[in-house]
């Protein structure tokens, strides 16, 4: 019995070098979404484009939809915007969440850079952001067609994250549909 | 009093010496922080409320210590269900559907957070116990004293008292 139990410190020891190894290979920051696998959050939003119409989640519905969170104020949001205009030439239907932003601004952005959006939603006050469970921008939800939040990436989509990480679902969602 | 009760004594009090802390009433807000309230108990648990509540963009802070622009929407959010009289259940609630349980420095019990919630616990048991059985399972030195004693033969004892005793007149 005694010998056995002076190997109770080599057990604890492995467990605890097991977690920290673990751990080493996780992102603190990457946060569990609290959305995935939910419906899109309701909302009546107007359109950055003209400020009479006005957007539902009811507009999303019927296609697999990237809804992209960004701002004219956001570094990172220059940095992904190149990405979506690839995205968008390819296909993909990317919905703009102008984020605490001023539209003037937003709008020009547009101009300048290019409009990869179909449509964009304006969120002022961040309302729907808070809804979504926004920290910051730029965030990415890919939304499949009955309306439900199938992948949040928090930070900038680039090639290698949608390779990685959304390419495949997206078709596999995209496929369903037809 | 016995030396091993001394220890046993210190070491129960070093234990609980943490929880001295658990009674943290003078919290000085700074003045960014002040918000009016329509009734001064909901100033009370907003004040709670904001410093067991993490923001989730900032790493390792609470509402209370955190400029971030999303802590300051959570605030308002707190501040504004508070006054439509709203429970502190509700607004964790709606906090916690859409950031997530991580928001949550007090997290609920459930099979994720067990662990979390009772290992500490565990671990005071285990050195109570261990504790218990070093300083009650008889004290080695007095025990040791003993077993020499026996070994003697009745000349050497008598040696050693003659010893003992001169040691005590010089």
């Amino acid at each position: 019995m005694n010998r056995i139990a002076l190997f109770i410190p080599l057990v604890v020891f492995a467990i605890l070098t097991l977690f920290l190894l673990k751990g080493l290979d996780r992102d603190p920051t990457e946060l569990p979404s609290a959305l995935v696998g939910e419906a899109f959050p309701n909302f009546v939003l107007p359109s950055l484009a003209d400020e009479q119409t006005f957007f539902s989640e009811r507009d999303l519905g019927g296609r697999v939809v990237l809804v992209n969170v960004w701002a004219t104020w956001c570094f990172a949001c220059r940095i992904e915007h190149p990405m979506l205009n690839q995205l968008a030439t390819e296909g993909v239907a990317i919905i703009g969440l102008n984020y605490k932003d001023q539209d003037q601004q937003a709008r020009q952005w547009l101009e300048r850079k290019g409009n990869p959006y179909v449509f964009n939603i304006v969120d002022s006050k961040g309302t729907l952001g808070f809804d979504l469970g926004v920290t910051g921008a730029p965030e990415t939800y890919l939304v499949d067609a009955q309306g439900i939040i199938r992948y949040r990436r928090v930070g900038v989509v680039d090639q290698r994250v949608w390779d990685d990480e959304i390419n495949d679902l997206y078709q596999q969602l995209s496929g369903e549909v037809k | 009093m016995p030396r091993y009760l001394f220890k046993t004594a210190l070491m129960i009090m070093l234990l609980l010496a943490p929880l001295t802390h658990l009674n943290k009433s003078s919290i000085v807000w700074a003045s960014s922080d002040i918000v009016q309230f329509s009734d001064p108990l909901l100033r009370d648990r907003y004040y709670q409320l904001v410093q067991e509540l993490r923001c989730p963009k900032c790493q390792n802070q609470n509402l209370a210590d955190s400029n971030a622009p999303i802590s300051k929407d959570m605030k308002a959010q707190i501040h504004s269900m508070l006054e439509a009289q709203k429970t502190d259940d509700q607004i964790k609630q709606h906090l916690v559907s859409r950031y997530s349980e991580f928001v949550l420095y007090r997290p609920e019990v459930n099979a994720n957070t067990w662990f979390l919630w009772f290992a500490p616990l565990c671990i005071v048991l285990f050195g109570a116990v261990v504790i218990w059985r070093y300083a009650f399972s008889g004290n080695p030195a007095k025990s040791d004293a003993k077993t020499y004693a026996a070994d003697l033969s009745a000349k050497q004892q008598q040696k050693l008292s003659k010893l003992l005793g001169e040691d005590e007149q010089s």
